[in-house]
């Protein structure tokens, strides 16, 4: 499965014995309300999926099962992929409303070059600079 | 009057203050949920209805109108401005001398609360994982902070003075007296933007003629949901936009008592053949208390509704960073995790 090995795992696939690729529950780690709901809402917008739902495992453990449900024996990767492709999207779209209000300053990229060497600017893009 | 809604317009898009409470609370378009409504997902009708104004914004707040996206997402934001866009705090405090009252843990909890101006996304997260490293300050994920200070008597005291500030110098430490200390090439670097705490007058501790203290400080990148130092804002909240209709002509004396129901703004009273007559102006300025309610005349002649999709954003920052640099920040991080989980997906099928 995703992640196993050296590295701590991001993201897992569970599946009851026999099971179709229809019916699948993900267990993503480190998440919380903020994706997983954000998520379900978008993965619930596709018309392929019978049924979305997430739950927080337990309160002391950073994880969440993710399930999802398909109509027509559609793998339940890809309303994944697309769900959350169509997340990334909406956040995009609204960054860009955002960046051409009025009020707003042009934010992040004026204020880091201002006075940011080159030699920074390679270093430390990580967060800032999707 | 505003034209009437469909009932089933009405059940999707507001949320209904009832008298013993609140209907349609749930998001409920999801494709086969309506007939006749198609509520596939669409990008293009989204960006269609998506707006933002922006309503205030100075150093330290902003408000925002975010209209046309759902709850699910504007809470994401929400929760990611509370917990996961990240700041500079002081993480380590290395206490070589501390005479005063105040015990070392209490000082260096003091000192981790205070909100550092320093633009954390010029550095990286210092790595917890290799213990070797662990002690290791580098220039591009520490700054270095130095709290020297030491009281006592003031030579110029008048000698009937009961007054601690004349008395005494240096017994009271601010955030003022707290010093960058540069490592590496950060002097170069920040030569323009000097990293110091963001509000000079936070006292720390109050000291005694002879009492010092003699601190280093390691500030690190962190998020708030690791500790509530890291958040960068006082508040971010939202609420739905109010919606007052009134469903009949309220006039005179109820009209007067209508407008008492309401906050101050909301309705007016306006003159119409020598009768006063109520009239919603700006129903945005509404609490939504439902005082109305208990006015058994008055009940049947309003209904108080939400915008189920007009969020009315509120965004304080601590002073770290702006308001607005704040919520891009926040929108960035969404997009990061989207991301996060993408990659990792294309890498398993990879393999």
């Amino acid at each position: 499965m995703a992640g196993e090995g050296e590295k701590k795992p991001v993201l897992e696939m569970v599946q009851a014995d026999g099971a179709d690729d229809g019916c699948v529950t993900f267990v993503m780690h480190d998440e919380d309300h903020t994706l997983g709901n954000s998520l379900r809402y978008m993965i619930m917008k596709n018309p392929e999926v019978e049924f979305c739902g997430y739950t927080i495992t337990h309160p002391s453990e950073s994880k969440i099962n993710f399930r999802i449900q398909t109509r027509g024996g559609i793998p339940a990767v890809e309303p994944l992929r697309s769900g959350l492709n169509d997340l990334h999207d909406v956040c995009q779209h609204v960054l860009n409303t955002f960046q051409v209000q009025p009020g707003a300053v042009f934010c992040c990229n004026v204020v880091l070059q201002m006075n940011i060497t080159s030699y920074l600017w390679e270093k430390k893009v990580n967060y800032a600079s999707i | 009057m505003a034209a009437p809604m469909s009932n089933v317009e009405e059940i999707r898009s507001r949320v209904i203050l009832g008298e013993f409470g609140v209907k349609n609370v749930h998001t409920t378009d999801f494709p086969g949920n309506y007939p006749g409504f198609d509520d596939t997902w669409d990008m293009k009708r989204f960006q269609k209805n998506f707006r933002i104004d922006v309503v205030h914004l100075d150093e330290n707040s902003m408000e925002f109108d975010m209209v046309g996206i759902d709850a699910a997402i504007a809470n994401a934001f929400r929760r990611i401005l509370l917990s996961e866009v990240p700041t500079m705090a002081i993480e380590k405090v290395f206490i070589y001398n501390n005479t005063s009252i105040v015990q070392d843990e209490v000082l260096a909890h003091r000192l981790g609360l205070i909100p550092i101006k320093a633009d954390p996304r010029l550095f990286e997260f210092k790595n917890t994982g290799d213990e070797s490293a662990e002690e290791e300050a580098s220039e591009i994920d520490t700054i270095q902070l130095q709290l020297k200070i030491k009281c006592s008597r003031n030579p110029r005291a008048s000698k009937d003075s009961s007054d601690p500030r004349e008395l005494y110098l240096n017994h009271m430490v601010y955030s003022k007296h707290i010093e960058w200390v540069p490592i590496g090439n950060q002097a170069d670097v920040f030569a323009d933007s000097c990293i110091r705490p963001v509000h000079d007058d936070i006292l720390i501790a109050q000291l005694r003629p002879g009492q010092e203290l003699d601190i280093t400080m390691h500030c690190v990148k962190g998020i708030g949901k690791d500790h509530a130092k890291f958040s960068p804002v006082a508040t971010a909240s939202y609420r739905l936009l109010p919606e007052i209709t009134l469903l009949e002509p309220v006039e005179g004396e109820k009209a007067e008592r209508l407008k008492r129901c309401f906050s101050r703004g909301v309705i007016d009273l306006e003159e119409v053949r020598g009768r006063k007559v109520a009239k919603v102006v700006n129903s945005r300025l509404d609490t939504c208390s439902r005082e109305v309610l208990r006015h058994n005349d008055l009940k049947n002649c309003v209904k108080l509704g939400r915008v189920r999709d007009h969020f009315i954003f509120t965004v304080e920052s601590t002073g770290i960073m702006l308001p607005d640099v704040l919520v891009t920040e926040a929108i960035k991080v969404l997009m990061a995790k989207c991301q996060t989980f993408l990659n990792e997906m294309n890498s398993v099928d990879m393999e």
